[in-house]
């Protein structure tokens, strides 16, 4: 375990500066935006005075110099505190606290079932590779690679919503059903089927290309020979020895593509009407709301560190070839 | 003919690469010849709404619910598609290389530096940050294009960095210097010419992903609004999902091929320009 | 009566492709002894190895021939029975064990599902079992050696480690394909008296692949010399070294400095046997006669078969070096 504890300094520490660079951009992009608070609600109202403006901008400290306005944002980051949404009347953070959940659940599970999905289909390919069944599955992960998460997503209201009837069109849960025990967690199901499926498609095209690569190279390595030669049977060589060697490259690739996940999963939430944050971040945008939508882009950098972070102790326990490097 | 083993003989004898390119090509012919096939703005109302596809000759893929036509609607589109996909990769793909090229190049501080610049613009997620930027600025096809760039040239800059990084210890790089060449000229005239294969692999799929961020940018809303594209138009088609659904899957299966057939010159490329790398 | 050879390989035929690397290959082995196959890189010994397990490549096919271990013609079987016998047996040694052995699991296990594939007990005996291997192949404190990964281990080591997965079952037959060509020259000497030792004590066939005669003369019962995939000589290791009749066997001997030791300063070049491996494949007559000093025009075009020579143990594949006495054999 002290290897993945001396991991887990290592890479602890090659994040601050890291860190602290994304929370200076941040930062420096919301001085950009055009309008501030002040000036979004003054839209919300229809208009104001000078003097309400000014006193708008006292109240939120907009009228003080730069330096003064980002140490005030670094004192608030370190309370949590991602400042305040003057059009939903709320500070940020509590606003994404609401959200976040959902999000995160829709994500979590798009990238189980991705890897689920793409590391067996790996797997079928690599046993199968060459021949009928590898060729059909190469060609569908491709066409997941190619396919927009959103467009699919629609397709799969049409069929499965519209045309079937199975599955609920949008939301995360049948609002107002009282449901409760098992039959609630089926409808929470119901509901986060299709819009997971729709995330994972690209990772599940990412993995089973990488996962079939992967085999087939540790197929021909002399420890598989050795394997057989003991006379142990081709399922035990397949998920002992294979697989396991195998999935190297996969955890190394699964960190990289997590941004893209947190990226579709705004177009994939605003599909499914789903309450998270990534819908958050569209209305953000609609309404100009320019503290909540940076708020959110700091706040998933630095869930993108962390799982980065993440994946490199995942490694380093994997691989107990991995030590000090 | 051409020569039984360079790379582009390899290519044009892979099957998939081939049909990848031949769908690219129509692609980019449509998008080129938008303007003389339908010269009329595909946002002019031409007929009566709701046309179903097939059913009028005179528009084939029918009309949405504004009476638009959508074949002209998805052969503009592919205008737009083209010319961000491409525009953007040039933007990514110049500021990639410098970056990268400087960092292998020159190593020591100047790498470390780099490599954290880089690192920084890793870490945010792409599709957001192409949101904040594009509605920090105004959305247009200029915005629009700067933004993606933004967002993938770490990806190449990662790349020519580690190409630059393995082809600086090679002979010919030495002798260079040997000879006082200056760093530019080393770098521009020795180097890079040998580390295209990469790039030119990491391209295309740049480009699909570009396609697709830009799709989802039109999707919700926030592409230019004075322009037809993909996504706006399966946005568009949302509302009329249980009526008209054909309206949101015929851009989108326009989009899908655009980008498999970018995937399918890709991976056609990569075999054909790393024999070595290729799976069995 | 001559007890039932363990293994008993007639008219071996191995192609990879089209390439013939086993050209009609015959021998045997008896319990309890060293055969010893020798050759140079490329004379199809390894193929020969990997075809009594059934494990070559799938570009390697057994064209023709039969295997027999303990009268069974192992190259008939289904493959579920095939697994029964690797590890259980018959098993194999290689020459890499770093690349041999999987280096995301401890050595445990790596013993234990040997041990298990072949024997239903439980995992705690198991593991007993396998420390006890390990100590039988003299790994110093086996019960701590036991958790580690192979990288923790040094070469000599980790050869011993598959020595004991290999015995773990007590094979009949144990195939050792250069198990020392990787190792340090003062490890090599251990790990061959280990294998001596475990051959006797558990009265096992032992064949030894190698190029290097001296471990042949140090360690071998009886040797086959084999070249282009087929075999020049064979006799009992005395005899070999004794009097080597055919011109490849003598210019081995002659190669080796170890073995001209009576002759410890040369003032003179290292003789070596000119030419190259010959693919096997180029040549109609003996694979030999290209680099043959004493070479016929009709060895180029007759395959010489191998005929016993003098000692009835001894069998030569040469008609111009055959003992004059038997020259009339070789009609």
């Amino acid at each position: 375990m002290s290897r993945v504890l001396r991991t887990l300094r290592r890479t602890a520490f090659q994040a601050v500066p890291t860190v602290i660079a994304i929370v200076v951009i941040d930062f420096f992009l919301l001085r950009l935006a055009p309008g501030d608070a002040a000036d979004a609600l003054a839209a919300e109202a229809g208009s104001a005075t000078e003097e309400t403006m000014a006193a708008l901008r006292a109240h939120f400290g907009l009228d003080q110099p730069e330096i003064v306005q980002f140490l005030s944002y670094i004192g608030n980051l370190l309370h949590f505190s991602l400042g305040y949404s003057p059009l939903y009347n709320m500070p940020v953070s509590r606003l994404i606290g609401e959200r976040l959940p959902g999000s995160l659940l829709l994500m979590v599970t798009a990238f189980s079932l991705a890897l689920v999905i793409g590391i067996g289909a790996g797997v079928v390919m690599s046993a199968f590779a060459g021949r009928f069944a590898d060729r059909v599955l190469s060609i569908i992960a491709l066409l997941f690679y190619s396919v927009p998460g959103f467009w699919f997503g629609l397709m799969l209201i049409v069929v499965f919503s519209v045309w079937l009837g199975w599955l609920p069109s949008g939301g995360a849960e049948t609002i107002g059903s009282g449901l409760t025990g098992f039959p609630w967690l089926w409808d929470r199901v119901r509901h986060l089927i299709l819009p997971a499926f729709s995330l994972s498609l690209f990772l599940i095209a990412i993995y089973a290309r990488l996962v079939r690569a992967s085999m087939l190279e540790v197929r021909d390595q002399d420890y598989i020979r050795t394997a057989k030669a003991k006379g142990l049977s081709n399922r035990v060589i397949t998920l002992r020895h294979m697989l396991w060697n195998a999935l190297l490259p996969v955890t190394t690739v699964a960190g990289m593509h997590f941004d893209a996940i947190l990226g579709g999963a705004v177009v994939v939430e605003t599909v499914f009407s789903w309450p998270g944050l990534g819908r958050l971040a569209f209305e953000a945008v609609l309404k100009r709301d320019f503290s909540v939508l940076l708020g959110i882009l700091l706040l998933s950098s630095l869930i993108v560190i962390f799982v980065n972070m993440l994946v490199d102790l995942l490694q380093a326990w994997l691989d107990p070839r991995i030590a000090l490097r | 003919m051409i020569p039984r083993r360079t790379p582009l003989a390899l290519f044009l004898r892979n099957p998939t690469g081939v049909a990848g390119l031949s769908i690219l090509l129509l692609v980019i012919a449509g998008a080129l010849l938008a303007p003389v096939l339908f010269p009329d703005d595909p946002l002019d109302m031409v007929t009566r709404p709701f046309v179903w596809p097939l059913q009028d000759a005179a528009y084939p893929l029918g009309s949405d619910s504004l009476g638009r036509d959508v074949l002209a609607g998805i052969v503009h589109g592919a205008r737009v598609s083209v010319l961000i996909g491409f525009a953007s990769t040039v933007v990514g793909v110049v500021i990639g290389t410098l970056v990268g090229a400087t960092a292998g190049y020159f190593g020591g501080r100047t790498d470390d530096a780099l490599v954290r610049l880089m690192e920084v613009f890793q870490t945010f997620p792409p599709f957001l940050l192409i949101i904040v930027l594009v509605s920090i600025t105004e959305p247009s096809v200029a915005t629009i294009t700067l933004s993606i760039g933004i967002v993938s040239w770490p990806t190449i800059g990662r790349l020519v960095r580690a190409e630059f990084r393995s082809l600086r210890e090679r002979d010919f790089v030495l002798a260079a210097r040997g000879l006082g060449y200056s760093a530019a000229r080393i770098v521009f005239l020795e180097i890079l010419p040998n580390a295209t294969a990469p790039i030119v692999v990491t391209t295309s799929v740049t480009v699909a992903t570009a396609i697709l961020n830009e799709s989802a940018l039109s999707f919700l809303g926030l592409g230019d609004p004075n322009l037809v594209s993909w996504g706006s138009m399966i946005g568009a088609g949302r509302d009329q999902l249980r009526t008209a659904w054909y309206l949101a899957a015929l851009p989108g299966a326009a989009l899908v091929l655009s980008v498999l057939s970018l995937n399918l010159v890709g991976d056609g490329l990569n075999d054909a320009l790393n024999p070595r790398a290729r799976g069995r | 009566m001559m007890p039932q050879p363990l293994l008993d390989v007639r008219d071996l035929f191995i192609s990879f492709g089209d390439t013939a690397a086993v050209r009609g290959l015959d021998f045997t082995i008896r319990r309890g002894e060293t055969l010893a196959l020798v050759g140079e890189s490329g004379c199809g010994k390894s193929a020969t190895a990997l075809s009594l397990l059934r494990l070559l490549p799938p570009a390697g096919r057994v064209v023709r021939g039969s295997i027999l271990f303990e009268d069974r013609d192992i190259l008939r079987l289904r493959e579920k029975e095939m697994r029964r016998l690797r590890g259980g047996a018959i098993s194999m040694v290689f020459q890499e064990p770093m690349t041999s052995l999987n280096s995301v699991l401890t050595i445990g296990p790596q013993i234990t599902e040997a041990i298990r594939s072949h024997d239903r007990i439980s995992a705690r005996v198991a593991r007993a079992r396998a420390i006890e291997l390990l100590d039988l192949v003299r790994i110093p404190e086996a019960h701590r050696r036991i958790d580690e990964y192979p990288h923790s281990l040094s070469g000599g080591m980790r050869q011993r480690v598959m020595i004991a997965m290999a015995v773990a079952c007590r094979p009949r037959l144990l195939i050792a394909d250069e198990p020392t060509t990787a190792l340090d020259v003062t490890i090599q000497a251990q790990v061959l008296e280990l294998l001596d030792h475990l051959r006797r004590d558990l009265s096992m066939g032992l064949l030894l692949i190698t190029h290097d005669l001296g471990l042949v003369s140090d360690w071998a019962d009886r040797v086959v010399v084999m070249y282009g995939g087929r075999k020049c000589e064979e006799a009992p290791v005395e005899t070999l070294f004794r009097s080597p009749l055919h011109p490849y066997t003598r210019g081995l001997m002659a190669c080796s400095p170890k073995l001209a030791s009576d002759l410890f300063f040369r003032n003179g070049r290292l003789p070596e046997v000119s030419g190259s491996v010959a693919s096997a494949a180029d040549v109609a007559g003996c694979p030999f006669a290209p680099r043959c000093a004493s070479a016929l025009d009709s060895c180029r075009n007759v395959r010489p078969d191998a005929k016993p020579a003098g000692h009835r143990d001894h069998l030569l594949a040469c008609p111009v070096h055959a003992p004059a006495e038997h020259a009339l054999a070789f009609g």
